[in-house]
């Protein structure tokens, strides 16, 4: 059969069979974990490792930032100050208002209230999302319509054109990946609405809103740290 | 699927046949088997593009092929071996089939995201080809700005939306990883008593989830800075090359240690299995893999010695750069150590161990040269790294994935393969290989650069043995191709055991039914011991 050393013999199989639990299978357990509690670490583990991986997705974007910022901080503040800081701000609250009513969505499911509260918070939590990207979708018209969209339309009014189309490369290449981010937050949202609205989940199964919940906050943080960096380092320079 | 009612014959193979069984498939085992064929697929490719390199340098003229040409065959070659072989290689093959049976689970965390990671593989190795058939990319598998961002008029979006795809393939493969080992071990199975190939998958799993992202937004940003002028990377823009180089090696200098240390996970079992012995110095050899994999992320800025780093910048990333030999290291003596005094059986996966330990011992040392500043600035860019990083990436990574697959072979398709046939194949690789890169560090030191399809004619004899040996290389890799196809269906069956060797996935039938393990279990020592000694590590 094999040319493997016949005189050898393995010990003993360090295995026995594990005491079979007794326990009613519930509808939402997949076949490879043991129960409930297993299936839920490992999701939400599964979670926190992808929104690790987007860290450092993120994190290319923001060495950039920095690299460029430290090359030429002049040119970004200037560049800055084209921003609306109050659409920003607007944006922000709106944000952390929609990671409020998200976490309540969780709670919600974790206490097995009603599906219709569910659903509920969840749809508060994607108008808020929606909105942000209406108000996203202003700015990026003004700034069509200003021709500060870097590429061969772009012009210039002050000192630094150059960095200044640096700056705005960096603001829709960091803002855009941010609302793609959103818009896949907003889908997933859909299909954790129709979940609860089958009444899914209740206090043994709302690992699905949880995750998803740990995305949308991972989302607004973003947010959270491009608001400053983009929308508010620097101004006070400009103030007179 | 099944339920209790599994017969002993019932299998992970013979458990449907059609093609919707195969291509929907949730089976961590049969994942394993797509990936297996694709990336065979992928290899033959990439080997097609060497051959066509090899066969140009026969010569110091560019006869064969004209320089642009030959500029597409060497970045063909580099993006297709890199990013669609050697990368997902032994994770995505021999890992996926084996690491949940090696932890004691059913499958691994999350088998859906395990097929999506093998159809994200496939939709980007399909705009790779695809770069490939409408003329080709031109850049060298590293895309430097600007020549990747403005000068090349190649297809770089399409390769490049091909490597950010198949990115992701890897990243949910490592985090599918990471999650099983965490929460799908089987009760009493702590993780210093799991085998040494998990331990150098979770290591290789934390760099594919830490790395990956970052290339993925670097050629995300190459692509956009093509397409719509955004300036990143093209100084033209004001942008800055050199920003591209760090972002581009902090993911692809750690993703030769994704290459490698699955491989070093394999040699660690191989070893064992055919020295009868237990590890020497399991913990060391366990912990020399984190350490890799830290201090991996540490080290890109040695590939950027001539780049315009500081002086400064480049005296720090030497050092640091010499620091991974010594985890790398502790596992050749603890290898070497493993095999000393042991029960050393000569068959054909000891054959590819054996291969590794030496292959990847010339290849590291002369990495310690490339390491050191000043030597560095006389081999830069010349043939002595491609000898260097082959003599890693082909001697370590394909004779640990080779070594592997035959190790495993029984286990996977419940069939033996032809003993001698296997032995001679070995052979015909190990030789061919040394006759193929052997020369090139000579070659280099001489100072004969890379990447140019014509070479002054001094360096003739030295490229003649080169591809020389090359063709011996292919000849090598096509017979196990062959004796595996034929061993399917004609080989003798394999016991669960053929090598009487030690493992959770020993103990389970060759080929393993569909659930792995007819109930969860127990574990209550090491998994790997041969002899019956203390328990191995801190538990």
């Amino acid at each position: 059969m094999s040319d493997a050393p016949s005189s050898y013999q393995p010990p003993p199989v360090a295995i026995h069979p594990a005491p079979v639990a007794e326990h009613a299978h519930h509808p939402w357990l997949q076949h490879h974990f043991d129960n409930m509690e297993q299936q839920a670490e490992a999701s939400t583990l599964g979670m926190w490792v992808f929104l690790v991986t987007e860290i450092m997705f993120f994190g290319g974007l923001f060495m950039a930032y920095l690299v460029y910022r430290h090359q030429s901080p002049s040119g970004f503040q200037e560049a800055s100050h084209h921003l609306n800081i109050y659409w920003g701000a607007a944006n922000t609250a709106i944000l952390i208002v929609s990671s409020l009513t998200m976490a309540l969505a969780v709670r919600a499911a974790q206490t097995s209230q009603p599906a219709k509260t569910q659903v509920g918070w969840l749809l508060a939590t994607m108008g808020f999302g929606a909105a942000f990207l209406g108000i996203k979708a202003i700015e990026y018209y003004d700034k069509f319509r200003d021709h500060i969209v870097p590429g061969p339309y772009f012009q210039w009014e002050g000192q630094y054109p150059k960095p200044a189309e640096q700056f705005y490369s960096l603001y829709f290449a960091m803002t855009g990946l941010h609302a793609l981010h959103m818009v896949i937050g907003l889908g997933i949202m859909t299909v954790i609405a129709v979940m609860a609205w089958r009444k899914t989940f209740d206090e043994e199964y709302y690992t699905p809103v949880e995750v998803a919940g740990l995305y949308w906050h991972f989302v607004d943080i973003v947010w959270i740290f491009l608001f400053p960096l983009l929308y508010l380092i620097g101004r006070h320079y400009h103030a007179g | 699927m099944d339920t209790t009612t599994a017969t002993p014959t019932l299998n992970y193979l013979n458990n449907g046949y059609g093609l919707k069984s195969w291509l929907l498939t949730k089976d961590h085992k049969r994942i394993a088997l797509l990936y297996l064929w694709s990336i065979t697929a992928f290899f033959f490719l990439g080997g097609f593009f060497a051959l066509m390199i090899r066969l140009e340098l026969l010569t110091p003229a560019a006869d064969l092929v004209q320089p642009d040409t030959y500029n597409k065959l060497f970045t063909m070659h580099g993006v297709v071996m890199v990013f669609f072989f050697l990368i997902p290689s032994i994770p995505a093959v021999l890992g996926n089939f084996l690491l949940p049976i090696m932890v004691g689970a059913k499958d691994l965390a999350f088998p859906r995201i395990n097929l999506l990671s093998w159809y994200i593989y496939v939709l980007g190795g399909l705009f790779t080809v695809a770069a490939a058939l409408s003329g080709g990319v031109d850049t060298g598998w590293t895309f430097y700005a600007p020549y990747s961002t403005s000068a090349s008029n190649s297809n770089v979006i399409l390769a490049g939306v091909g490597i950010f795809i198949t990115g992701f393939s890897s990243i949910l493969t490592g985090l599918n990883f990471i999650v099983t080992v965490h929460r799908m071990r089987a009760p009493g199975l702590t993780w210093f008593r799991l085998p040494l190939f998990v331990w150098a998958h979770y290591a290789t799993s934390l760099i594919m989830i830490l790395g990956t992202p970052v290339i993925a937004i670097t050629v995300l940003l190459v692509a956009v800075e093509r397409g719509l002028h955004l300036g990143i990377f093209d100084p033209a823009l004001g942008g800055d090359p050199i920003l591209f180089q760090h972002l581009f090696w902090f993911y692809s200098h750690p993703a030769v240690y994704i290459m490698i240390l699955p491989a070093m996970g394999v040699v660690a079992e191989l070893v064992q299995a055919f020295s009868r012995k237990n590890i020497f110095g399991y913990t060391f050899v366990a912990f020399s893999s984190l350490a890799i994999a830290i201090i991996g992320f540490l080290v890109w800025g040695h590939h950027l010695f001539v780049a315009g780093q500081s002086t400064y910048a480049g005296l720090v990333f030497s050092i640091i750069s010499m620091f991974v030999a010594i985890p790398s290291a502790v596992k050749v003596f603890n290898w070497t150590a493993t095999i000393y005094k042991g029960s050393v059986s000569w068959d054909s996966p000891m054959l590819y161990a054996f291969g590794f330990i030496g292959l990847f011992t010339i290849g590291g040392l002369t990495g310690l040269f490339l390491a050191t500043l000043g030597m560095d600035i006389h081999m830069h860019d010349t043939y002595f790294i491609i000898a260097h990083f082959h003599y890693v990436m082909v001697g370590g990574a394909i004779f640990g994935y080779l070594g592997g697959l035959h190790y495993w072979w029984p286990k996977i398709t419940g069939r033996m393969y032809p003993e001698g046939w296997a032995k001679f194949a070995a052979l015909n690789i190990f030789v061919g290989f040394n006759l193929t890169f052997g020369p090139q560090f000579l070659v280099g030191y001489l100072g004969m650069p890379r990447r140019y399809a014509m070479y002054s004619p001094e360096f003739q004899v030295w490229n003649v043995l080169s591809t020389a040996g090359a063709t011996i290389l292919g000849v090598g890799y096509l017979i196990p191709m062959i004796y595996f196809t034929w061993s399917l269906k004609n080989a003798p069956r394999a016991g669960a055991n053929p090598w009487g060797a030690r493992g959770l996935e020993w103990e389970i039938p060759s080929p393993p039914p569909t659930e792995n393990f007819a109930v969860t279990p127990v574990v209550t020592e090491g998994t790997h011991q041969y002899a019956p000694s203390r328990e191995v590590g801190i538990v």
